[in-house]
């Protein structure tokens, strides 16, 4: 062991104090360009990070791929599905007339829409790979309207950051930062493989986003909340995936 | 610096090896291709419980489910061993750590000079006085393998699986015919990783567990203090 001189000393403090600024304005930028995920705290905040800002730097752009209808998954996939609640199963009884998509927060015209409605916008079909957490994985095909356009139609204000996502399951929430809100494939899904969406895959309408694993995908949903702060929702950790041990950004 | 590297990296691969054996049972199934579920047929399935009930495992009961803080370590690992394993490959062609230690000579490389040292490690013979200090061929040969061969190829099939990473790099999934082909292949490099650890862990105790220890940790090799740092 050598002794600690001064000069080692002076020299440790000044490069100590120049890494924790350094830090400290990395941080800072990291949050003004959204490389902060809202579950960056904790024992694991760190990889959380450095995968969330890796990942927007690299693919904020990118496209899914797309496949032919040759390798949609046969027989289709078709989940357990769990016992709705009564909320669900009494517009499950009106054929779901009466479903209906909120739109708040942040928009300049808080809207309902019918399924009808939804239906009446531009249509788009994509072929794309469904991965869940667990390991396994099917492609299908998924009909619906960009969430995008559903934004274009109810005015995001520029300080939104993040659509919150709410199931008629009350514990079933998400959100996705605007990057993947605004992504051309990003949709709220109404079809799968030309029929319409099936219970056990979230019909009448679930959000799906391909270049996530499948847990981001809530289904049944019911309501879009346009939001600078996800503080404000749940625990603040952006969806209930982190309240449940899970990641809130699932693109890893 | 090599031996910083080596035990940050051990601690890792610990943590990857219980986290991803957690992710592993939430669905022992394999699948070649793009896509896999319990509809479609498996490439193989292993003979354990599940720990997720939707998996039908021909077992009565499912196994504890901890598939969301062995997620969120399996990445956070990673991330460590990869930024580790940058700074060692930086490192190690710098300080030329790989072409002293760990590249085998011409001579070395002979068949003679391999069949002599698969001899001497078939009839457990102990090491001479050269390789107290330095590695042998085959042991060059094995470490070079795992460093530049599967640690690209478990990160790659690892990095596969990611439904961004496919997205912007779509190549890194094709090359393997698909991301459930990736998913196997993860599967298989891991596998041959912990074969490798078990035979390292042999060796070390064949070859004197105190004293390699102590090289490791210290960097001397019987108090001779040949600087292998």
């Amino acid at each position: 062991m050598s002794k600690l001189s001064r000069r080692r000393l002076l020299k440790t403090g000044l490069a100590a104090t120049a890494g924790a600024s350094g830090l400290v304005v990395a941080a800072e930028l990291a949050d003004r360009f959204g490389l902060i995920p809202p579950d960056h705290g904790g024992l694991y905040g760190a990889g959380e990070t450095l995968t969330y800002a890796s990942q927007r730097l690299l693919t904020r752009h990118s496209l899914a791929r797309e496949f032919s209808r040759s390798q949609i998954s046969k027989p289709p996939f078709a989940n357990d599905t769990a016992p709705m609640n009564a909320a669900y199963k009494r517009l499950q009884a009106g054929g779901f007339t009466d479903w209906r998509l909120g739109v708040d927060g942040m928009v300049s015209r808080p809207s309902l829409f019918s399924l009808a409605e939804l239906k009446s916008y531009p249509v788009r079909s994509q072929i794309t790979h469904l991965a869940c957490e667990e390991g396994w994985s099917y492609i299908a095909e998924w009909t619906g309207v960009t969430l995008s356009h559903v934004l274009d139609a109810v005015g995001v204000h520029p300080q939104a950051r993040y659509v919150v996502y709410r199931s008629i399951e009350p514990d079933w929430w998400d959100s996705i930062d605007m990057a993947d809100a605004l992504h051309p494939q990003t949709l709220i899904a109404y079809g799968m493989n030309g029929a319409e969406l099936p219970v056990g895959n979230g019909g009448p309408l679930r959000m799906r986003l391909p270049r996530q694993l499948g847990y981001k995908s809530v289904k049944y949903i019911t309501r879009l909340t346009l939001t600078d702060n996800l503080k404000r929702f749940g625990k603040g950790l952006g969806s209930a995936s982190p309240e449940g041990g899970y990641a809130w950004y699932a693109g890893i | 610096m090599v031996r910083v590297t080596h035990w940050i990296t051990t601690l890792c691969f610990f943590a990857l090896l219980l986290s991803g054996v957690e992710i592993l049972i939430s669905h022992p199934r394999f699948y070649w291709g793009e896509a896999g579920n319990v509809l479609t047929p498996a490439l193989f399935v292993l003979p354990i419980p599940a720990s997720r009930s939707t998996v039908p495992t021909g077992y009565g009961y499912v196994l504890p489910d901890q598939n969301g803080w062995s997620r969120y370590l399996h990445f956070q690992a990673a991330w460590a061993a990869v930024l580790t394993g940058l700074f060692y490959a930086f490192y190690g062609l710098f300080t030329r750590h790989f072409r002293r230690n760990l590249l085998p000579s011409r001579r070395d490389l002979s068949w003679r000079s391999l069949s002599g040292s698969i001899a001497n490690h078939v009839r457990f013979k102990r090491p001479g006085d050269g390789e107290d200090r330095s590695y042998n061929v085959l042991q060059r040969l094995s470490y070079l393998l795992v460093i530049f061969v599967l640690f690209p190829l478990v990160i790659w099939t690892g990095l596969a699986m990611s439904p961004a990473v496919a997205s912007a790099f779509p190549f890194a999934v094709t090359a393997f015919g698909g991301q459930q082909s990736a998913r196997t292949l993860h599967f298989f490099v891991s596998i041959f990783l912990v074969l490798f650890l078990l035979v390292h862990i042999v060796m070390i105790f064949l070859a004197g567990f105190r004293n390699r220890m102590r090289a490791m940790i210290t960097g001397g090799a019987r108090g001779q203090g040949e600087e292998h740092a």
